[in-house]
């Protein structure tokens, strides 16, 4: 990058996008502007008090150029709304297979988890060429997660899930800022986004302090809460059978359906009167208060991983483990 | 004709005269002078902000500082000057003569109107003494309401007072037209200026009340605790920014509509010619009147508002740049055939009709979602509506201010420095924000005090132009001064223009007309052949 840049790296699969439809743009609104001053600076040199020129018949309207230029941006309006929102749904739906990766922001900073369990602050290595999903919130104010590079930002509530994905096609570190203004230091709640080619990616995990990946994490906050105590198919509670949940379209108590999305796990684990599934008893307690941002996502990559039996190999869990009464 | 009566401004001369005045002319004057103040307020503000943008590190002022000046000039500058600017200012004083009235319906309650101004300006002015607000005009929570230590509550206290001032305002306006035109005015018949208040006043009435609402909620959870936009308390964020921008972006058609209404009569008089399109620029205003309410939803595409919702605001917002553009067009057909002189209002309006197309165009791109998602909250939104709101709103209120000028005061502003201005404005103003399109596309996020060193050199040609930008302010604020007590006599008509305002005297008695106004007079009675 050289000191001075005139236009930001395009660094991911929608910049590229993104810049064509702003260069069209750039080029539909210059060429507008440059007939309408051009036909302004004619008018007004030619028509200039004392000039000669014929002025015959001024006319006051014309019905006909008043429709076409009614009509005509118009239509090139509906064309560019339509460009625009196929490119934006592109950035709604992210690939399958797209990595995931954890946010939960906090004045006035950026803490990103991955699957394996390793953890950045204000920093995020991804692998290049390989999609990749956030699911982000907030533990206090609304902050923004905004790459410039990529063409991507999106804001990052509090007490509720947002999601954003990109995939990196160019190596190198980018700015990640803050795009909504959080408070005080919200200028310096900035970072990078390193892009790394797939195998020094893989060594980076590898160098990391080996934690415990997220979805062991939360399969052991799963039996250490007591979730199993109920869900579980062999437990005395009736309590829906969590295996397979994530995904899953879910019938409610009253009627409704909802996709059991990362959104309705929080819920549920925090609101469980919220969206009572049909068929059982609004006995859940609420977990509110007890869980932090991290464990609530650790929870989530649990049970949409393969490690989701249900809490089937609940019963060797309950064997407490070294130091704990 | 009894010519003798004295004009408005020789009604008296104690200062009892004007703050007790229910004269429509003297309140506008009030309201003249105190929105100079407040936005010579919000201008200091702004130059800090510029010159502690030339370097990338934040070493003229520290955060917390930075925070409260952006805060205090988006304040100052949206409630205590735009919105009151054209509106309190010009249709204040204009509308009962340009319907051929004696004064506006309710007399009483607009001296109220501006009593409520200057109440809710002085809160706000508190606020800032007791040390400010580090909100963001905008005052997002749950920011807002539980994690800011600055002084919210004054500030909202301030605004909301305000806000009454702007309804009975827009209500006295819309009661005035309807009931107060002289006889056998019809509406078509109205100059453009009038409809543009119309349609503004509109806004002012069934938004404003939705400012209240959400500012007091937001107090009521600040001071309170009650859970409305906390999702700790159970509350939804996204509620409040739907509620803020519900008015906030027919706010912006508050700022811009009066502005287009200045054009509509300050370019067929110095083009001599009948406006183009009489009609379609009467139903143009009041098209984005409508479409200004279904909008609001533009400033939230990347705040987890629905993907269906981000779609539909996107389309609506394109449609509401058809009835702008028609406008644009009009103004530019209304030169073809004319016979143009450049006077000071002339190059205002002129370089606002500029200012306003570069403005609009670059809407179109916060309008496409794809490049929102990129731009939105950089300094190209920042860019954008500065061209809206300072390059067509203020260009457009001192361009106003030129052409009634002798009408106002009964004197003339030295020309030469009039268009010195004018151009000064002109090129500061772009040199200004321009680069900050450049900076926004850079991906450079808005309210930031220290900066990635890559921004730098645009940001010191942006604060270059605001150096110059304020120069063109002062200019004005000068000779316009020095014209009220010094400036040559200007005849009841200088321009020769044919709006029923210009057919009494200037200044105007304190009754407007000394004959009854003819209801059939027709305001654009222009033709190229006359010279003037």
């Amino acid at each position: 990058m050289t000191d001075v840049a005139l236009l930001p790296p395009a660094a991911s699969s929608i910049a590229a996008r993104t810049d064509a439809l702003f260069y069209t743009l750039v080029g539909v609104s210059a060429a507008v502007a440059l007939l309408l001053a051009t036909l302004a600076v004619v008018f007004c040199v030619r028509y200039r008090r004392g000039s000669r020129a014929d002025r015959s018949r001024p006319p006051t309207d014309a019905r006909g150029l008043e429709w076409t230029w009614t009509i005509v941006p118009m239509l090139a309006f509906v064309g560019l709304f339509a460009w625009a929102a196929r490119d934006y749904a592109r950035l709604t739906r992210p690939p399958a297979d797209a990595l995931p990766v954890y946010v939960v922001a906090k004045q006035w900073v950026w803490t990103l988890q991955h699957a394996d369990g390793r953890r950045e602050i204000d920093q995020l290595h991804v692998p290049l060429g390989k999609p990749v999903r956030l699911l982000m919130t907030s533990q206090d104010v609304i902050h923004s997660f905004y790459v410039p590079a990529f063409r991507i930002k999106q804001d990052v509530l509090p007490g509720r899930y947002t999601a954003i994905w990109f995939r990196p096609t160019k190596a190198g570190t980018y700015h990640l800022l803050c795009a909504e203004y959080c408070g005080t230091d919200h200028a310096s709640m900035a970072g990078g986004v390193v892009v790394m080619p797939p195998e020094r990616y893989s060594r980076w995990l590898a160098e990391g302090d080996r934690s415990v990946g997220m979805a062991r994490q939360g399969q052991a906050l799963f039996r250490e809460r007591g979730c199993v105590g109920c869900h579980d198919a062999r437990a005395t509670v009736h309590a829906p059978d969590l295996r397979n949940i994530f995904g899953r379209r879910v019938f409610t108590q009253d009627g409704r359906s909802v996709v059991a999305d990362e959104t309705y796990l929080r819920d549920s684990i925090l609101e469980p009167a919220k969206d009572v599934v049909a068929g059982y008893e609004p006995v859940m307690p609420s977990f509110a208060g007890q869980l932090s941002e991290q464990d609530l996502m650790a929870l989530i990559q649990y049970l949409r991983s393969d490690l989701n039996d249900g809490g089937r190999q609940a019963p060797a869990a309950r064997t407490p483990e070294p130091g704990t009464p | 004709m009894s010519a003798d009566a004295p004009s408005y401004l020789e009604d008296g001369y104690t200062l009892r005269s004007w703050l007790f005045t229910r004269d429509h002319k003297r309140i506008a004057v009030l309201y003249a002078v105190s929105i100079t103040l407040f936005f010579i307020i919000g201008g200091c503000a702004a130059a800090l902000i510029r010159l502690e943008l030339v370097t990338p590190q934040g070493d003229l002022v520290g955060a917390d500082t930075y925070n409260r000046l952006f805060t205090a000039h988006g304040v100052i500058m949206v409630w205590l000057f735009l919105i009151p600017s054209i509106p309190s200012v010009l249709g204040n004083f204009l509308i009962p003569m340009m319907i051929g009235a004696r004064d506006l319906a309710f007399p009483r309650l607009n001296l109220l109107s501006w009593y409520l101004y200057v109440g809710g300006g002085a809160l706000t002015l508190c606020a800032l003494l007791l040390g400010g607000v580090d909100t963001g005009w905008t005052f997002y929570a749950p920011f807002s309401t539980l994690f800011s230590r600055s002084h919210v509550i004054v500030t909202l206290l301030g605004v909301f007072v305000v806000g009454f001032s702007s309804i009975l305002t827009g209500l006295n306006f819309i009661v005035s037209v309807h009931t107060l035109r002289a006889p056998g005015m019809g509406w078509f018949r109205l100059p453009l200026f009038v409809w543009a208040h119309y349609a503004t006043s509109i806004i002012l009435v069934l938004a404003t009340p939705v400012l209240a609402i959400t500012l007091l909620l937001l107090a009521a959870e600040r001071l309170f605790g009650v859970g409305f936009f906390d999702p700790a308390l159970g509350g939804d964020p996204l509620l409040f920014q739907h509620l803020f921008w519900f008015y906030s972006h027919p706010a912006v058609y508050i700022m811009i509509l009066p502005a287009m209404g200045v054009a509509s009569e300050i370019i067929p008089c110095f083009a001599r010619k009948r406006v183009f399109g009489y009609r379609s620029m009467a139903y143009a205003i009041l098209a984005i009147g409508v479409i200004s309410f279904l909008v609001w939803g533009h400033h939230m595409f990347v705040s987890g508002q629905s993907v269906y919702a981000n779609v539909v605001f996107s389309i609506l917002s394109f449609m509401v740049a058809v009835p702008s553009a028609i406008k644009v067009f009009n103004w530019i057909a209304t030169l073809y055939k004319g016979s143009i002189s450049f006077t000071a209002p002339m190059l205002y309006a002129l370089g606002f009709v500029g200012l306003f197309m570069v403005g609009g165009l670059t809407g179109l791109f916060l309008a496409a979602l794809a490049i929102d998602v990129h731009v939105t909250d950089t300094y190209f939104v920042v860019a954008h509506f500065h061209y809206i709101m300072v390059g067509g709103s203020v260009m457009a209120y001192l361009g106003a201010l030129h052409f009634w000028w002798p009408k106002i005061s009964g004197r003339l502003y030295p020309e030469t420095l009039g268009r010195v201005a004018a151009l000064a404005i002109f090129v500061g103003f772009n040199l200004t924000f321009f680069p900050q399109y450049l900076l926004g596309y850079e991906g450079m996020p808005r309210r930031y005090h220290a900066y990635p060193a890559e921004f730098q050199l645009l940001n010191v040609l942006s604060s270059a132009g605001a150096g110059i930008l304020a120069v063109g302010y002062l200019l004005p604020l000068c000779y316009l001064l020095w014209s009220w007590f010094r400036g040559r006599p200007a005849g009841d008509n200088p321009w020769h223009a044919q709006g029923l305002e210009w057919h009494t005297r200037s200044p105007p008695p304190k009754d407007n007309f000394d004959a009854p106004p003819d209801g059939g007079h027709d305001p654009y009675d222009y033709r190229p052949e006359r010279t003037t």
